[in-house]
C-alpha cells in the first residue's frame, strides 16, 4: 500500500525530514530554563501546609510558633485569603449535565476535602526557615467519615463531599442513540456480552514537578508569573481573575517545561497563592513542588468505573453500545475535569467501529480525594479500553478471531466522512489499511500455531490487538463553545520577517518536549525557502505572543501548525506583491520557488526573498497600497476535530508459576497524517506507549478507606523503567486530515490511547485458556497469579490445556 | 554569606574543572550546593526519595545521585555537572548521540541520564541493549520510553570508541 509523503514544495526541503531538534543543545547542555532555575533578586520562598485527613473540619490553626522562626515573613490560612482571593473556577461545564459547581477555596478555610487540600502557606527568607516553620504549624482538626471510590460516592448515607450536592453528584450526562432503540437492541440481539471494568486512577508523574515564581511591581501594578504550564495564555486569563488583577498587566512565562501530560493545563491554587504573596509583600515569591506533594496535590486522571455492554450478532456485526460510567472527579472540579469524563469519552466510545446505536451515560461524582483532570488521552483512552476489551470479549463469546471481528466492524474508507451514533464526524481513515500493514508485519496464523505448540508444554501465550481512533486537534471554537469548554480553541501565530530575512515565528502553543520549535522551523523554510538556523520560534510567554490557547489534546501541529500556515501564505502574499513590484512583472506571473520570486518562463527575471524582505522594510519603492515591513499573524479556527487511528499488537507471555508478564514483541501502525518530522513523531509514538503499558501493568493509585492514599511516592507508584519493556517496533501509514492546511493529525496521545488495551487483551488472550476472560489493571504480578490460582480451584480441568 | 561560628564546615572540592574551597552548613546536599550555591541548574530534583535520577552527577567519575549526598562528605572530590560535558556549539560524543537518536523530549530527566550514560560507557563502550537498560535503572525518564535513550547510549558508545581508536 503507497504512503502518501508529505509533500515538500521544493527539493531539499526539510519537510518530512527526520531533522535533530533545534530545542536539544541547550537542554542537553543543562541551559534549560524551566522554573525552578529562575531566581529573582531579593525572592522569598513559600511552602504549603496540606492536610493529612481526606475530610474533616478546621477547628483552629496555631501559628504563633512558627511565625517565631527566624525569617518567616508571613502565613497565610484559609481565612486570611478569604474575600481576597477567589474561588478556583473550572472552565468546562458540558451543557445538560446539570453540573453541581461547588466553591474550591485557594485555601481551605472550614474544611478540608482530600488529603493535600492546601490549609497554609507559609513564605520565608530561606527554604530552611520555611519548613521549620511549617513543621510549627498547629492545626486542630475534627476529622470526619469519607468517601473515595464511586462505588461508594452514590451510596446512601455516604459522607457528602459538598453541602447541598447530594449523592455526591457533580454530573450527569447523556449522549448517543435514543435510550429506548439501544435498550431493544439490546434485548433482541442475537449475542450481547457485558463487563464491568475499573479504569485505575494514575498519577501523571512528569518528572519536573510544578514550580511557581512570582513578581510584583507595585507602581505598575504588574504581576509577572513563571510557571509550569502548558497554556500561559489559559493561566493568565485564571490568575487575573481569581487575583482581581488586569489582564494586560500580568505576564505569564512558561520556557521549559519538564513534561506535563495533562497535570500542567489546570490553574492550581498554588501558583495563584504564590502571585498573592508577591503582591502582598511586595516581594518575589517563589515556590516548587515536592515529589510527595505532587502526588497528592496535583490533578489525577482516568479512575472510571464503566459496565458496557456490546450486542451484535453471530456473524461477528455490531449492532448496539451502551456505556454506562462512574467517574471520579476528586474533591473539586477541576480546570478541564468535568470535560474529561463526559465530551472527551462519551463521544466516542464506539470507537473505529460501525455501530449504529450507541449511548453513553456517565455520572461525575465527588469524592474525598485529588481532583481528576487530563492525563495524556484525557477520555479517549477510557473511551478505547472500553470498546476494545468488549470486542475481545464479543469475538470470544462467537468463537471469532478478535482480529476478524475487528476488520468486520472496523468503517470502510468509503463511509468517510464518517458520523458516529454521537454525532461526530471523524474526518478521514483507512482503518483496514492500517490492520492489513500491521499484519503483513505479525503473521497472525503462525503466532496462533505457535501459541498452541506453546500451550502444549504449558506455557502461556498472548496476543493483543487494537485498533483505535482519537479524536483530537482540538478544535473547533464553535464546537467548544457548545459542549461548554469556557474558552476558544482556535490558535494563533505570527511570522515576522526582519530585514536580513531572519524569520521569528511566535506562537499560541506552548510545547514542553512536543518538539514544534523544530518543525514548525522545518514547515518556515519549506514555504520560504530559508535555512533553519535563520528561523527562531517563540512560544510560552504572554507578552512575546499574542493570544494561545496551549498544547493539550494532540492540537499543537493541528491547529498551531494551521495558523502557521496560513501566516505563511499571506507574507509569501505580501512578498509577491513586492517582488513583482520589483521586477516589473504582475502578481499572477511571478513563481516562488527555492526561496526566489520568478517571472514565469525567464529565470534569470528573479528576486531573492531575502532582498524582498530588505526591501520591504527599506519601503523606498513599495507598490501602491503595501505597508512597510513583512510579516503577518494568523487566527485559525479549525472546522474540525483530526482523528489520527492505527493498529497496536503486541505478544506477551504470562508465566504460570509466578503471574509475571514478559512483554515480547510491541508493534505499533499509527496514522497522524503527513509526518512533518519522522523522528519526532515516532519519540512521541513510544513515549506514549510506555505510559499506557504502565498503566496496564504497573501504575495504579490506590486510597484506603480513610482516604489516604496509599501509592504516595515513586516508592510506592511504580512508573515505567528501562529495563521492564521491550523494544517497539513502529510504522506509519499517512491518510492526510483533509481539512487543515498541513494535513496533519496529532500524535502526542495515540501511543497511550492503544497501548493499554493492547497489552490487556495479550494478556487475557494468554489467560483465556484457564478461563480467565478480565481482570482489572494494573496486572501485577500478584493480581495475575491469584486469578490463576482461582481458576485452578474452580476449574482444574482447564487449566495447561489447549485453547478450545 | 556564610558565618564560620555557625557550624559550617570548610570543604575543598573540584566542580567542572574549577578547585573550590567553601564553608559550608553540614546539612546541605549535593543537589542543593549546586543549584543554589552554583546557580548551575543544569542538575535537576525531581524527587525527594532518591528514585529519578534527574540529578545524577560524577563524583570522581562515579554516577551519584547529588539528592541524597551532603556536600561536606564530599572534601577533595571531583565533581561534574552536566555543564562541563559540553557546549551547546560543541557537544561532548553522549550529548550529541543523544541529540541525533532524539533520545529527550522535555529535558528535565536529560542531565541525570547523561551522566550515568557517561558513566556506564566509562566502565564499558560497548554495552548490550540488556546492560544499557539495566544500567538505566537509577533513572526515570517519563517522556521518551527509553528505547531511543538505550539507541543513543549504544550510539556514544561506538562513537567514544572510534573516537579513542583514533586519537
Ligand atoms: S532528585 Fe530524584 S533521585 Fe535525586
Ligand atoms: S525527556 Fe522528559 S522525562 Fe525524560
Amino acid at each position: 500500500m503507497p504512503s502518501e509523503q508529505l509533500a515538500p514544495t521544493r527539493p531539499g526541503s526539510p519537510m518530512g525530514q527526520s531533522i535533530p531538534r533545534r530545542e536539544d543543545a541547550r537542554l542537553l547542555t543543562g541551559h534549560g530554563h524551566y522554573t525552578a532555575d529562575v531566581n529573582r533578586p531579593g525572592q522569598l520562598y513559600a511552602v504549603m501546609v496540606r492536610s493529612p485527613h481526606a475530610h474533616a473540619h478546621i477547628r483552629s490553626i496555631r501559628t504563633d510558633a512558627a511565625r517565631a522562626v527566624a525569617g518567616v515573613a508571613a502565613i497565610y490560612t484559609g481565612t486570611d485569603v478569604a474575600g481576597r482571593i477567589a474561588p478556583i473556577p473550572t472552565a468546562w461545564i458540558p451543557p445538560g449535565s446539570d453540573l453541581a459547581i461547588t466553591d474550591h477555596p485557594a485555601l481551605a478555610d472550614t474544611t478540608v476535602r482530600y488529603v493535600g487540600d492546601g490549609v497554609a502557606m507559609v513564605v520565608a527568607e530561606s527554604l530552611d526557615s520555611a519548613r521549620e516553620a511549617r513543621a510549627l504549624i498547629d492545626v486542630d482538626y475534627e476529622p470526619l467519615g469519607a468517601v473515595t471510590s464511586v462505588a461508594d460516592a452514590m451510596r446512601e448515607g455516604a459522607p457528602r463531599v459538598h453541602e447541598g450536592v447530594s449523592q455526591n453528584v457533580a454530573l450527569h450526562w447523556r449522549a448517543g442513540s435514543d435510550p429506548s432503540a439501544v435498550d431493544h437492541a439490546m434485548k433482541t440481539a442475537e449475542v450481547v456480552v457485558r463487563q464491568a471494568i475499573v479504569q485505575q486512577r494514575l498519577v501523571p508523574n512528569p518528572m519536573e514537578p510544578r514550580a511557581a515564581v512570582a513578581e510584583f511591581d507595585a507602581a505598575a501594578e504588574a504581576l509577572t508569573l513563571w510557571v509550569t504550564s502548558q497554556n500561559p495564555h489559559i493561566h493568565r486569563l485564571l490568575v487575573a481573575g481569581v487575583l482581581g488583577l488586569a489582564e494586560h498587566r500580568v505576564r505569564v512565562i512558561a520556557q521549559d517545561v519538564g513534561g506535563g501530560f495533562g497535570s500542567k493545563i489546570a490553574c492550581y491554587p498554588d501558583e495563584v497563592l504564590v502571585a498573592f504573596a508577591a503582591r502582598d509583600l511586595g516581594r518575589p515569591v517563589k515556590w516548587v513542588e515536592e515529589r510527595r506533594e505532587h502526588f497528592v496535590a496535583t490533578t489525577h486522571g482516568r479512575d472510571h468505573v464503566d459496565e458496557v455492554e456490546l450486542a451484535g450478532r453471530r456473524d461477528g456485526t455490531f449492532t448496539a453500545l451502551r456505556v454506562r460510567t462512574r467517574a471520579n472527579l476528586g474533591a473539586y472540579l477541576s480546570t478541564a475535569g468535568p470535560g474529561v469524563p463526559t465530551i472527551l469519552f462519551g463521544l466516542i466510545t464506539n470507537g473505529p467501529y460501525d455501530i449504529p446505536l450507541a449511548a453513553t451515560e456517565v455520572y461525575g461524582l465527588y469524592t474525598h480525594t485529588t481532583p481528576v483532570d487530563a492525563y495524556r488521552g484525557a477520555g479517549r483512552p477510557e473511551a478505547t479500553f472500553l470498546i476494545e476489551r468488549l470486542v475481545d470479549l464479543f469475538a470470544r463469546e462467537i468463537g471469532m478471531d478478535p482480529v476478524a471481528v475487528r476488520s468486520k466492524n472496523l468503517v470502510t474508507e468509503d463511509r468517510f466522512p464518517y458520523t458516529n451514533a454521537f454525532g461526530i464526524t471523524y474526518d478521514s481513515g483507512r482503518y483496514h489499511a492500517s490492520l492489513d500493514r500491521a499484519l503483513e508485519h505479525l503473521d497472525l496464523g503462525a503466532f496462533r500455531s505457535e501459541q498452541a505448540a506453546a500451550a502444549r508444554h504449558g506455557r502461556l501465550l498472548g496476543l493483543g490487538v487494537s485498533t483505535y481512533v482519537e479524536m483530537c486537534g482540538l478544535g473547533p471554537s464553535e464546537v467548544a463553545g457548545a459542549v461548554g469548554f469556557q474558552g476558544g480553541l482556535w490558535e494563533h501565530a505570527l511570522v515576522r520577517v526582519l530585514p536580513t530575512g531572519k524569520v521569528m515565528v511566535m506562537t499560541g502553543i506552548s510545547p514542553h518536549g512536543q518538539g514544534e520549535e523544530t518543525t514548525f522551523a522545518q514547515v518556515v523554510a519549506d514555504r520560504l525557502g530559508c535555512a533553519l538556523d535563520d528561523i527562531e520560534v517563540m512560544h510560552g510567554d504572554t507578552q512575546l505572543v499574542s493570544m494561545g490557547w496551549g498544547t493539550y489534546g494532540s492540537r499543537s501541529t493541528a491547529v498551531g501548525g494551521g495558523a502557521l500556515s496560513v501566516a505563511l501564505d499571506r507574507v509569501v502574499d505580501k512578498a509577491r506583491k513586492i517582488a513583482a513590484h520589483v521586477l516589473e512583472a504582475d502578481v499572477e506571473d511571478l513563481a516562488f520557488r527555492e526561496g526566489r520570486f520568478a517571472v514565469h518562463g525567464v529565470p534569470d527575471r528573479s528576486v531573492a526573498f531575502t532582498d524582498v524582505a530588505l526591501k520591504a522594510h527599506l519601503a523606498w519603492s513599495l507598490p501602491e497600497g503595501v505597508e512597510p515591513g513583512l510579516e503577518a499573524e494568523a487566527s485559525y479556527n479549525p472546522s474540525n476535530f483530526t482523528y489520527p487511528f492505527g493498529t497496536h499488537m503486541a505478544v506477551v507471555e504470562v508465566d504460570p508459576d509466578t503471574g509475571d508478564i514478559n512483554v515480547q514483541r510491541y508493534l505499533a501502525v499509527d496514522d497522524c497524517g503527513p509526518r512533518i518530522n519522522p523522528l519526532i513523531v515516532e519519540g512521541q509514538v513510544r513515549g506514549g506507549i510506555v505510559q499506557g503499558i504502565g498503566q496496564a501493568l504497573w501504575e495504579g493509585g490506590a486510597y484506603d478507606a480513610q482516604g489516604q492514599l496509599l501509592t504516595g511516592s515513586l516508592m510506592d507508584y511504580a512508573l515505567p523503567k528501562a529495563r521492564w519493556l521491550p523494544p517497539i517496533e513502529t510504522d506509519f501509514t499517512e491518510t492526510p486530515a483533509p481539512h487543515n492546511p498541513l494535513g496533519v493529525k496529532g500524535v502526542g496521545e495515540t501511543g497511550t490511547i492503544a497501548a493499554t488495551p493492547t497489552i490487556v487483551n495479550a494478556v487475557m488472550d494468554a489467560l483465556a485458556p484457564m478461563g480467565i476472560h478480565h481482570l482489572d489493571m494494573p496486572l501485577t504480578p500478584e493480581r495475575v497469579w491469584r486469578a490463576i490460582q482461582d481458576a485452578r480451584t474452580t476449574a482444574p480441568a482447564a487449566t495447561g490445556g489447549m485453547r478450545s | 554569606m556564610m558565618d564560620p561560628s555557625n557550624n559550617h564546615h570548610a570543604v575543598t572540592l573540584t566542580v567542572n574543572g574549577q578547585t573550590r574551597t567553601e564553608s559550608l552548613p553540614p546539612n546541605l546536599l549535593l543537589s542543593e550546593y549546586l543549584r543554589d550555591h552554583l546557580r548551575l541548574t543544569g542538575t535537576h530534583v525531581g524527587c525527594d526519595t532518591s528514585q529519578c535520577g534527574a540529578c545524577t552527577v560524577l563524583v570522581d567519575g562515579a554516577a551519584v545521585k547529588s539528592c541524597t549526598v551532603l556536600v561536606v562528605q564530599l572534601p577533595g572530590t571531583t565533581i561534574e555537572t552536566v555543564e562541563g560535558l559540553g557546549r551547546p556549539d560543541q557537544l561532548h560524543p553522549v550529548q550529541e548521540a543523544f541529540r541525533e537518536a532524539h533520545a529527550l523530549q522535555c529535558g528535565f530527566c536529560t542531565p541525570g541520564v547523561l551522566m550515568t550514560a557517561v558513566a556506564l560507557l566509562n566502565g564499558d563502550p560497548h554495552p548490550t541493549d540488556a546492560e544499557i537498560r539495566r544500567g538505566l535503572d537509577g533513572i526515570i525518564c517519563r517522556c521518551t520510553g527509553y528505547e531511543n535513550i538505550v539507541a543513543a547510549v549504544t550510539r556514544a558508545g561506538n562513537g567514544m570508541a572510534a573516537a579513542q581508536e583514533v586519537g
